[in-house]
Parts: structure tokens; sequence; C-alpha cells
């Protein structure tokens, strides 16, 4: 590649880089920040971190989030991994077209509309059925499946085209009914996939606000909800202490599983390298 | 008993498809396949016998795997029935059929290991657990794997891969094998190799295997007896040698190996020699060959032999027996063990009165002598012969 | 001496223990038959009441009377006493949306705010993605890595990162009056400029991810076969791989767009009371106003202005997952 363009794109990268990780190192920066004037540094301080943790509010709102997004994402992936096997392997059936649409629809409806036409839903069944008579957690963790399992559904779907059906026929040719086949095959082979659907289904329950703020009821603040009660009043130093407290997590959580996964396909790697040369000699 | 029908009886016995009395093993009656408005397979009758080597052959698309796959239970027929051993598969469920398959991919588990992978068909059986160690260290063995047991498919290579599929579709015992495309992922060199031990097994076992391929020298090699496919349909059923030296078309004839024509006309037709005479613009006189049996006097024929049956000197061959024409090479490839010769035929012959010069024909000769001793080269003059009855009618 | 077991109290539990075998037993059979349509119907049954049904009364609600009550809309039952009733309520709420001058406006406006954003999203994701796909291979999972990074952390707390940059006494405003280049602050925060960098920041690897996919399938030797064949590096690029990256440009396009129309996080943070947008308006109109029917019907107008492009987006998602034909 000729050198000009390389300077380019290299630092289209460096712009790029510093565009997305620029505001969240202020962010990380500032929780250390002494003053209670967010962007005016008066020093180091953990003095914010102290406050974080002794507020059982914020305890508080972390459970629920916690509990929700837990709950959350094993349903989630449970009903999106039934949604995306009945979508990729069993062909046509009765309903189908709707069912991809409603399967879908949750991944481009604005949070806006979710969230209204759940709590909508819920007071009217509270009406016909004297169910949910209050709105708390179960509330917000129905409307999180709903939302959540259309995300798992995608990657079932992408993961299972990508599961050779060949493997599938070779089992029921030895001998393998169909649902044997399922647990035997299909599923082992899918685990690394609901996986990833179980984490972000956890993610995105977690970063919910819109939807939670619609159909959650009194007394009853996710982490978000307590976040944004916070900050749309102004700067919250220690709101930055938690900020950081959920990047870092996070980024130690994505390099190790980038680790572990890059030591798994090098060993792939060797192994097949080995077996190669093996066969040569 | 006397000797000449102690004979025929042994041929029946290695060929069964020419006793008339004998009864076949799998039988696929009236069989198409449709998927929507796609013809896959279409009106498809076919006979094979016990232990045979049976190739399904033709290019992408012609439906040899679609009818595999009906074998195998993986798709039921549109119309039609199959019936393995006497009994009905046409709507059975793969699960329970007596047949296995390797398939082309291999599909081997990449999260069981390969004892476990071999030991899966076992498990689904309900074998006892010390009978299926025995039988998959058995068959492992038989494959030459028996130190692999342990090992992920991704540990092996190719060729052991594909020994594992092998063993997999074996361990069952099955009826009938299905292999599709058994040799297509290995190179060369090992298919070659591969070719003979997958020849010695079957003869090993007798079990009945049905294998699909595109490579018409595979089938060649392999097979008891092969079916060329085209569009669904089956266009000619036989042992090698005959599918090769006596094709019922120009596309089968095309397809496997290749060959020259030339068009001509009946003249006579001698039902006691099984001859007939055919006049070519190409020929002197009329050449004789065999008779094909619905063919009259004064009916249109195609003339066809192929490249290796042709004789190419210098000077005119002697026999005036001999069908023979004059030309000049205009190509030349040498091709290592053989060489490839393009000889353009005097006069303006044929069936392309276009004035540049008579047919092209092609001759490939082994090369006896070393290629720079070689006495044919380009622009010689040449004499090409051969005896008519190496050559064959061809109907369109 | 061990206890005796109290036999007399097991015996009920034995049979128990058989009802619970009976009924696996039953429920195995009943799976192996019925498996296929388990696995259809429970997430199917999920979506039709979870989703489906919220949507029918969204619809409802929104040709309903407000009234102020609890609920605050006319009860849904009392609406079989005729078309006319029916055509009156319709003509309601959302002759009120077309009437009043300011949700004309909101809707305009959200349609430009996320037009606009979806352009400089890919004006500035496309080269980002573009280098990616040209970066060394290990350089490469690295730095897709860093892309996706952000999608695991909180949404809400990068658009709270931007407060303290942008506030009158934020990052920006303290360094430019360090310097001296001004010395007062600079509004900069609760404008429009404020809501269209949340958006591009928050929805810029929306539209990075989708383009590196659609690149990363495309042949490298198509780009050396155009240059071999006598084209200029620029030719190249807009002959060759740009048209060949439209379908990923329509995907990250929609995947930016369509959100940001309904965006209510952005612009009430960073927005304030200076930007309009149809997301803020209904979240207001129902928790502070309270006015149910008037917010179904917003919903449902941004639905009807959201439809087409959703649909594209289901297009091409659907495309993507179609199953294996046979072969």
């Amino acid at each position: 590649m000729n050198p000009k363009r390389s300077t380019f794109l290299f630092s289209v990268l460096c712009f790029g880089m510093a565009f997305l990780y620029v505001p969240m190192a202020l962010l990380v920066l500032y929780s250390f920040n002494h003053s209670k004037l967010v962007p005016v540094w008066g020093g180091f301080s953990l003095r914010w971190y102290k406050t974080l943790f002794t507020s059982e509010e914020v305890w508080n709102a972390l459970t629920l989030s916690l509990q929700v997004a837990v709950v959350n994402a094993t349903f989630a992936t449970l009903l999106g991994t039934l949604a995306g096997l009945a979508l990729v392997r069993f062909g046509r059936f009765r309903g189908r077209t709707l069912f991809t649409g409603m399967i879908s629809a949750p991944l481009v409806m604005p949070e806006v509309i979710t969230g209204l036409s759940l709590l909508l839903l819920f007071i009217t069944m509270n009406e016909l059925l004297g169910w949910p008579s209050s709105r708390g957690v179960t509330t917000i963790t129905i409307a999180h499946i709903t939302f959540s399992m259309a995300y798992v559904a995608v990657i079932i779907q992408s993961r299972l085209s990508g599961v050779a059906q060949d493997l599938e026929e070779a089992a029921q040719d030895l001998g393998g009914k169909p649902l044997r086949v399922m647990f035997d095959i299909t599923l082992p082979l899918l685990a690394p996939g609901m996986l990833a659907g179980w984490l972000l289904a956890f993610t995105l329950s977690l970063d919910d606000l819109v939807i939670a703020s619609f159909v959650s009821g009194p007394g009853a603040n996710t982490l978000p909800m307590l976040i944004y009660s916070r900050v749309r009043l102004g700067l919250r130093p220690d709101i930055n202490a938690l900020a950081t407290i959920i990047i870092m997590t996070v980024a130690i959580g994505v390099a190790l599983a980038g680790y572990l996964l890059m030591r798994q396909r090098k060993q792939i790697d060797r192994d097949r390298q080995m077996a190669a040369a093996g066969a040569a000699t | 008993m006397t000797s000449a029908t102690s004979a025929a009886t042994d041929v029946y016995l290695e060929r069964p498809w020419l006793d008339a009395a004998a009864e076949p093993f799998i039988r696929i009656q009236g069989v198409s396949k449709r998927f929507g408005d796609f013809t896959a397979v279409e009106n498809v009758d076919l006979d094979i016998y016990r232990g045979e080597l049976f190739s399904l052959l033709g290019g992408s698309g012609c439906g040899k795997t679609t009818l595999l796959r009906m074998l195998a239970g993986f798709e039921t027929p549109t119309v039609g029935r199959i019936t393995i051993d006497n009994a009905d598969m046409t709507e059975a469920p793969p699960y329970q059929r007596p047949v296995n398959m390797m398939f082309q991919s291999y599909a081997l588990f990449p999260h069981m290991n390969v004892a476990d992978n071999v030991a899966y068909g076992l498990k689904r059986d309900r074998v006892p657990k010390n009978e299926i160690a025995r039988r998959v260290a058995e068959i492992l063995s038989m494959v030459e794997l028996q130190e692999f047991g342990k090992r992920k498919p991704h540990q092996l290579s190719g060729g052991q891969r594909q020994r594992v599929a092998l063993a997999r579709a074996l361990v069952k015992q099955p009826k009938v094998l299905l292999l599709d495309e058994p040799l297509a992922a290995l190179d060369k060199r090992l298919r070659e190799q591969t070719q003979f031990e997958l020849m010695n097994l079957q003869e090993r076992l007798g079990v009945t295997f049905i294998v699909v391929t595109h490579d018409q020298e595979e089938a060649m090699t392999l097979s008891t007896r092969i079916a060329v496919m085209d569009a669904g349909r089956i266009i000619q059923v036989g042992e090698p040698g005959e599918v090769y030296e006596r094709p019922k078309t120009r596309k089968i004839a095309n397809f496997i190996g290749s060959i020259n024509t030339f068009d001509g006309r009946i003249v006579t037709v001698d039902g006691d020699a099984g001859e007939l005479a055919l006049s070519c613009p190409a020929f002197s006189s009329p050449l004789k060959v065999p008779r094909e049996a619905d063919l009259k006097a004064g009916q249109k024929a195609t003339l066809a032999i192929r490249p290796e049956k042709i004789m190419m000197s210098k000077d005119a061959p002697e026999d005036r027996a001999l069908a023979r024409l004059q030309g000049e090479v205009v190509e030349l490839a040498y091709m290592g063990n053989l060489s490839i010769y393009r000889v353009q035929v005097d006069g303006d012959g044929g069936d392309n009165n276009d004035g540049d010069g008579g047919d092209i024909i092609q001759v490939t000769a082994p090369n006896l002598q070393r290629v720079d001793r070689r006495n044919i080269e380009w622009d010689d003059r040449v004499w090409l012969s051969w005896r008519p009855d190496n050559s064959f009618i061809l109907r369109d | 001496m061990p206890p005796r077991p109290d036999t007399a109290g097991l015996f009920p539990r034995a049979g128990a223990a058989q009802a619970w075998h009976n009924w696996r037993r039953h429920f195995s059979d009943f799976a192996q038959t019925h498996w296929r349509e388990l696995t259809i119907a429970v997430p199917y049954l999920w979506l039709l009441v979870f989703f489906l049904v919220p949507f029918f009364i969204v619809l409802k609600i929104s040709l309903a009377e407000s009234l102020i009550a609890s609920p605050p809309f006319s009860p849904l039952i009392e609406w079989a006493e005729g078309e006319a009733l029916r055509i009156r309520i319709i003509f309601d709420n959302f002759a009120w949306l077309l009437e009043d001058e300011l949700y004309v406006q909101t809707y305009l406006n959200s349609l430009k705010i996320s037009t606009v954003s979806t352009v400089l999203c890919l004006l500035i994701g496309y080269p980002i993605a573009y280098a990616i796909v040209r970066a060394p291979p290990g350089a490469r999972h690295i730095l897709l890595l860093l892309i996706i990074l952000p999608f695991w952390t909180s949404f809400l707390l990068r658009v709270y990162a931007w407060i303290g940059i942008l506030a009158d006494r934020g990052t920006i405003n303290n360094f430019l009056m360090w310097t001296g280049v001004i010395d007062q602050p600079v509004r900069l925060l609760y404008s429009e400029f404020a809501v269209y960098l949340g958006i591009v920041y928050s929805y810029l690897p929306f539209m990075i991810l989708p383009l590196y996919a659609n690149m990363e399938k495309l042949d490298a030797t198509l780009r050396e076969a155009a240059s071999d064949l006598g084209a200029h590096p620029a030719t190249t690029f807009f002959t060759v791989t740009l048209p060949l990256t439209v379908p990923g440009i329509v995907a990250g396009a929609l995947l930016v767009f369509i959100p940001a129309t309904g965006e209510f996080v952005i612009p009430d943070l960073l927005g304030g009371g200076n930007v309009l947008m149809i997301g803020k308006v209904l979240y207001g109109e129902f928790n502070a106003n309270h006015d149910w029917p008037v917010a179904a019907a917003v919903a449902i107008a941004l639905l009807v202005v959201l439809v087409a492009p959703m649909m594209l987006y289901q297009h091409f998602q659907s495309r993507e997952m179609e199953p294996g034909k046979w072969r």
C-alpha cells in the first residue's frame, strides 16, 4: 500500500478511536476529582466512590437491575433460541410470516413505542384479569424479555445457518430421532451462540432506561432510572464514579473474553497444522 | 451339471444384472422429485443388486445427489417407490433405514472425539457398552486409526477424516452404504490410493455401496456398474466398459472421454453377422461396424471412434479392412505419458462443407519413444486407421 | 443400629413418585411427537401477547377520548355505539396532531435531525470501517473489539459524558477560557449541535459494524484487478468499492436513522428544552401531561413515519437470514 494512503487511513483510525474513547476517558478522569464541580480539577480523591458505595439507593437499584437482567437474559435466551430454531430449521409453517415480522420488529421499534404499548397492555390486563395489580420487577422483566429475545433470535439464526445441516442429517442417518439430534448435535454446537445471546440480553437489560421507565411502578427504580433522575439535573461526580466502575468491568470482561477466544483459535490452528504435517510424513 | 451352465451361473453370481431371474436388492421404481417448479429427478427406474459397487455419475445439478438423499431418507419422492431388501422405504425417516451415508463434507461432529463419533450410531441403537467399545476399536483398526480415538476431528488430516467418516457409517453394518463424492475433498495422490482401499473394503465386507460422483475416471475404476444421469434422468446404465465402449448417445460419449464423429447413412444391415454397413462421405467405401438392434437400412447415423483406438503412421496401412484417412498434424500436445494429436483430414468431407478443409480428428497415442525421438511432428502428413469394429454407432 | 425407615410414610410418597414418573413419561411422549409445535408455539404466544396485542391497544387508545381520570381515557368497551362516534374520536386525537403546529414542527425536526445525523455517521463511519478492513489482520480484531466495546457499556452514561464536555463550565469551555480564546462560556449544551454530536457519538458503531461486515466480504482481488486494468485508486474506489458496499451503507443508515428518529435520552439530556423531538414529546405527553390518547396517537404517527424504513430493514435482514435451500 502506498505510504500516503496508509497514513490517511491511520489518522482516520486515530480520529475515530479518539472520538469514541476521549469522552469516556474524561468520564473516568473526573471520577477521581475532589471538586464537586465535575469539570474543574480539584485534586485526586476517591471521595465519590465512597459516596457511591454508601448510598443505599444505588445498591437497591443495582440489585434490582441485576435481578431483572439475569432473569431476562435466561428467558430471552430460551425463547430466542426456540424462535431461531423454528425459523431456520422448520421450513414453512402456518403463520410464519407474522412470526418473522414479530420477532424482528422489536429490533427496530423505537423504545418509546415499545414502552408505551407494553404499559398500556399491563394496564388493560389489570383491568380485565386483575393482573399485574402493581408494576415493578415483573413488568420490567417481561418488557425486557420481549425485546431481548428478538436480539437472541437474530444471533441464533445466524449461528444456525452456520451449523452445517450436514451434521444434523448425519446424526439422523446414524439413527438419531429428531429430538435426540437436537440435544446431541444442534444445541451443543449452538452453545456459544446462546452464551453470546445471554450476554447481549443481559447488557441490553442493564442498559435500558426508556422501556423500564414506562412499565415500572412506584418504588421500583432500575440503575439506569436512578442515573437518569440524577443526571438530568446536571453533573454528578458520584455518577462519574459509577460510570468508571461500569467501564472498567466491561473493559476487563471484553479483554478477557477476547484473549481466551484468541488463545482457543490459535490452539485450533496449531492442531490443524500438526494434523496436516502428520499426514504428510 | 454341465460345465457350460456352471460357467453361466458363475457369471450370474458376479454379474447378477445379466440374470433376468435375479432379485434386485434395491428397487427404485418410477421415482420423481420436484422442488416447486423444478424437477430434480424425473421418472427414475433402477435395480441394484446385493454386493454391488454402484455409481451415479453426472455433472452438477443432474439429480444424482437428490436421488442419493432419497435413498438415505432426507428427501421423500414426489412420486414413485423405493424398496430395500424387500422393505418399502419410500416414506421411512432416515433414522429408521438400514442405510448409512458418508457425507461429502464428512459431517464429523466437531464436539465429539473420533471414538464418540464412531460410537454415535451404535449408542442410538442401544448396543451394550462393552460391545460398542469392541466394535469401535475393531472398525478403527480396520481403517488404521486405532491410535486416534481420542482426537477431535479438527486434529486430523483430510485423509484421516475421510476414514473416520467411513468407519462411522460402516460400524452400524448397514445393508447399503451411500457415499456422496467420497474422494472429492482429497488431493489427487491420496485419491488414487483411497480408491483402491475403498474397493478392498467393499469386497471384504460385502456391503452394497452406492457412490455419487462427478468424476468419470473414479466411476470407471470403482464401479461394478454405472448409471449416467443428466437433467434428472438416467440416460444409460451399464458396466464401465459398456458405458465407455458403447455409449448410447453423443452426450454420454462426450461426458465420458472424448470422441470423433462422422455423419453417414446406413447402407445394409446384416443380421446374421451382427454388422451393418455405413457409408460416410469421409471414406471411400462403406464401413462395417457392430450392429445396433433398431437401426434400418437408409437411416442416418453417426459413426464414432475413441481417440486412443486410432493408429497413426507415416506410411499407408497395408490392411485394406481398416477404416483409413489421410491428413496433416495441426496440433500436438505432449502430456508426458501420452500425446494428443489433432489431425486435419484431407478434402472437404464430413459434415461441414465450409471449404476450409476436412474435419479435425483427435488421436491419442502412448509416447513409446522419448519426446526428442518423436517421429511425428507438426505439419507431418499422416495416415489414420482403425479397425471398424472398434467404432460404434451413436444416436442423438 | 440405624433408625428403621418409616414405611408408612413412604407409601404415599411412592405413589407421588409413581405419578411423577407417569407424568414424565406422558410428557416425554408428548415432547417426542409434538416438540416442533412446542418450539414454535412458546415464542409465538409470547410475542402475540406482549408484542402484537399491545400494538392494537395503542391503536385503540389513540382513537379514544382523553379524560381526567384513572385510567385517563374513555373506556374501550363503550365503543360499540356506532361508527359516527368512532369517526369523531379518530378525528379528535389525530386532528389535534395536525392542527397543532408544535407537533408538525416536532415531526419535521425529528426527521431532519435523524437524517443529518445518519449522513454524518456515514461520512465518519465509512472511512473508519474502510481503515479497519485494510488494517493488518492482528490489529483488525482489536480495532473491531474497540468499536464494539462501547455497546457493552451504558448508553446513558456515554451520553452523560458529553454533558461534562459541553456544559457552560465543561471541558471545552474551560479549555477555551483558559487559553484566552473566549472570556464568556459559549453555549454548547442544550442546543441542536449537542444533539447531533450525541446521536453521532452513540450510533456511530451501528454504522461502522454493518459497513465492516460488508467490506470484509469484498474480494481484495477485485480492487487489484481494477488497478491492474489501469484504474487510479480513486477511480477504483468510486467504480468498484463504493457500488459493492451499498448494501452495507443501506443497513448502517437504517440502523442509525430508525432509532435516532424516536430517540428520547439524547434530546432530553443534551437538547434540554430547546430541541423538540417526537420521542421526547411522547414521553412528556405521557408522563407529565397524562394525556394517554394523544401519546398513543403520537406513537401511531411515529410508526407511520418509520414503517417504510423498518420494512426495508426487515427485508434486508430476512434476506441475510434466508435458510439454506436444498442442494
